[in-house]
């Protein structure tokens, strides 16, 4: 015991760090934010720490080649020991770490913690953000399969419609002009080293400014911030109300990151590392990239724009919505912090959290990809066939072969891309169903090419056929018997 | 005085000398960077490439060809093997379609029975020849510029298609304007 006091001192008188150790681990924190509500921040950089070991450790197998890297990854999963685990800790991190950064990030806009003076800690978290999504876009690449390929291809696609310079910033983030072994190259480059190398420094200012500026104080309805006297209010705070962060607020920090490490390490164990899917090979077509689920729902806002308001909304929303979250403290750097005075930032907390659920649940089921090969397995019911004549089965038949079935949906399989047609013949007569097949139109495509006469009116015969039993067909009301 | 004056001379000389060290290091940096755009590194992209003998391609019909990446090398793996569509509209002419979607880039697949392409990402959908039928992409399938010599079925295809204004755009332009060889 007394050699380790030795070697501590003799260590001290040269490093004179443990000083300043001290004054840092007891520096006064105001009383109520020894909180189970701040304890997110921490948890931020202990998965941020898991990632960078895991990391460094899947490094160690991994080969950062095109022709190679798919290779590596299998034998992580299946021949290194506890490769698979280690992976899953890596994927399941990355989860984890997303949506605990988002939570921190939504806990410190609704206590007003970005307010003045800690304009700079906000703008440095939401650099923090983009690169922590930055990590998760480039590390899904380097799980090179079919998915990181053709995710790839999208990059690029949403890269090339920047003006002017859309052509070069496609070369730049491929390496090249086409998807190839040095796309994988820069981008495990950017992955392990750029940004990783950015989030450590950037981190250091973060946690360097909640020392110096202090920590947001428990956020009270009537304490309202101003640039005049908050220093010194929040100084009276720490100093007569105060606790040293060491142990007051470290503890609960200590076991929710604690608490945090064991989900990861159970979400591993019980569900495993994330693929790698099939083999990146472009010429494997029968493919569907989803991208992983922190950007589902940037992958279903892609599939429900307008065609036309695409570009400018991937364009100008993202830079709309970082000068908003940049400005956001210079806007409203001042009065009230607490939640229940502030009605619009709990409504854009609820809108935006509404939002993206609903566009990730939908991208869950895609109702917007055809069904590619439901022509072949989803069959058409019995009870839809049954006592129909000769020239209705035709047409059934018709309907399966020309894959209306990817599209819509009979007796509820098949695609959900247009509508479902279990009901069409009370929407639309004979006529209607004869120029929608062959003209198309909203968002079917035009068939007049590709049936035959005899084929049309077996279709429509069929789908005429489609409505609930005791509901009429449609009929065109200036064809029908005048009524006195 | 005089001595600190000097001091602070030197400092502004040495870190003049610094900046000129910096600035003459930061060339090849910055043009070692820009190598994906500038020509020297991507030599030869545009060049033809086979995709076999022109009676691969049955008249009427639309097929999947693949060729190998003009500048491929050995790092590159299987991602150097690209497909595309070939439709031999009637023996004599051509349409060489990139699997690429124009939306956002995925595989577009083919289906005869319905002579549509479908896209599995977003839902687009083209015609045979490859116009745009439904969905979210704003333009027809992208086509490579080809040529058939000595029997063989030639196309430029070394750079990814992009819905951006990138060269293969002008390609299409061009192509559509001029009839088929």
């Amino acid at each position: 015991m007394r050699l380790i006091r030795t070697a501590a001192k003799w260590l001290d008188d040269r490093l004179q760090l443990g000083a300043p150790i001290r004054s840092t681990m007891e520096h006064p924190i105001p009383r109520d934010t020894a909180s189970w509500f701040y304890v997110f921040g921490s948890a931020a950089i202990t998965v941020f720490a898991l990632q960078v070991i895991t990391g460094i450790l899947l490094a160690m197998i991994y080969v950062p080649s095109a022709s190679e890297a798919w290779n590596s990854l299998q034998i992580l999963n299946h021949q290194i020991s506890l490769g698979w685990f280690i992976r899953a800790l890596h994927g399941w991190g990355c989860n984890f770490m997303l949506a605990i950064v988002l939570v921190h990030m939504v806990q410190v806009f609704l206590f007003g913690a970005y307010k003045f003076p800690r304009e700079l800690t906000w703008i440095i978290g939401i650099f923090l953000l983009l690169m922590t999504l930055g990590m998760a876009f480039t590390g899904q690449v380097l799980r090179f399969d079919q998915d990181a390929y053709w995710g790839l291809g999208i990059g690029a696609s949403i890269s090339s419609r920047v003006p002017i310079v859309g052509p070069v910033l496609v070369k730049l983030l491929l390496g090249g002009p086409i998807i190839a072994g040095a796309t994988l190259s820069r981008f495990f480059a950017f992955h392990v080293f750029v940004i990783p190398g950015l989030l450590i420094a950037l981190v250091g200012l973060h946690v360097l400014l909640v020392l110096k500026v202090g920590v947001n104080e428990w956020p009270m309805p009537g304490r309202l911030v101003r640039r005049s006297d908050y220093v010194e209010k929040y100084h009276t705070l720490t100093h007569t109300d105060g606790v040293p962060f060491v142990p007051y607020g470290v503890w609960k920090d200590a076991v929710f990151s604690g608490l945090i490490l064991l989900a990861i390490a159970a979400c591993a164990l019980y569900f495993g590392p994330f693929g790698p899917s099939g083999q990146p090979d472009p010429r494997v077509i029968q493919t569907a990239p989803r991208p992983d689920y922190f950007f589902l729902w940037l992958y279903a806002l892609l599939s429900l724009l307008p065609p036309q308001l695409e570009t400018p909304a991937l364009l100008i929303g993202p830079a709309i919505a970082l000068i908003v979250l940049l400005g956001l403290p210079f806007v409203s750097g001042e009065g009230e912090k607490h939640w229940r005075r502030r009605p619009i930032a709990v409504l854009t907390i609820v809108l935006i959290a509404v939002s993206l659920g609903t566009f990730n649940s939908m991208a869950d089921h895609a109702p917007w990809s055809p069904v590619m090969d439901a022509s072949t397995f989803a069959a058409i019911s019995s009870k839809l066939l049954s006592g129909r004549t000769p020239l209705q089965i035709q047409g059934a038949l018709v309907f399966q072969e020309k894959q209306c079935h990817n599209c819509h949906a009979l007796g509820g399989t098949g695609g959900q891309r247009g509508p479902a047609l279990d009901a069409v013949a009370v929407r639309l007569t004979g006529d209607q169903l004869v120029r929608q097949v062959l003209q198309g139109g909203g968002n079917m495509p035009a068939y007049g090419k590709n049936l035959n006469p005899a084929e049309t009116t077996a279709l429509v015969s069929f789908l005429q056929t489609l409505h609930p039993a005791g509901s009429a067909e449609a009929n065109n009301a200036s064809q029908g018997p005048v009524q006195p | 005085m005089s001595d600190l004056t000097r001091r602070q001379m030197s400092l502004r000389i040495a870190l003049l000398f610094n900046g000129f060290v910096g600035a003459f290091l930061a060339i090849p940096v910055v043009r070692y960077l820009l190598s994906p755009v500038t020509r020297g590194g991507n030599k030869g992209y545009d060049r033809w490439i086979s995709l076999g003998g022109v009676d691969q391609f049955p008249a009427g019909q639309t097929r999947l060809a693949t060729y190998r990446n003009p500048i491929a090398n050995a790092s590159d793996g299987e991602t150097a093997e690209i497909p595309c569509w070939v439709r031999n509209i009637d023996g004599t002419k051509f349409q060489v379609f990139a699997i690429n979607c124009a939306h956002l880039g995925c595989p577009v697949r083919w289906f005869p029975q319905s002579r549509l392409f479908m896209c599995p990402c977003h839902g687009g959908a083209y015609y045979e020849d490859g116009a745009r039928a439904s969905g979210p992409p704003e333009r027809g399938l992208f086509q490579y510029p080809f040529q058939v010599l000595n029997g063989k079925l030639q196309i430029q295809a070394g750079e990814l298609p992009t819905p951006g204004p990138s060269a293969a755009n002008k390609d299409l332009i061009n192509i559509r304007q001029t009839p088929c060889a």
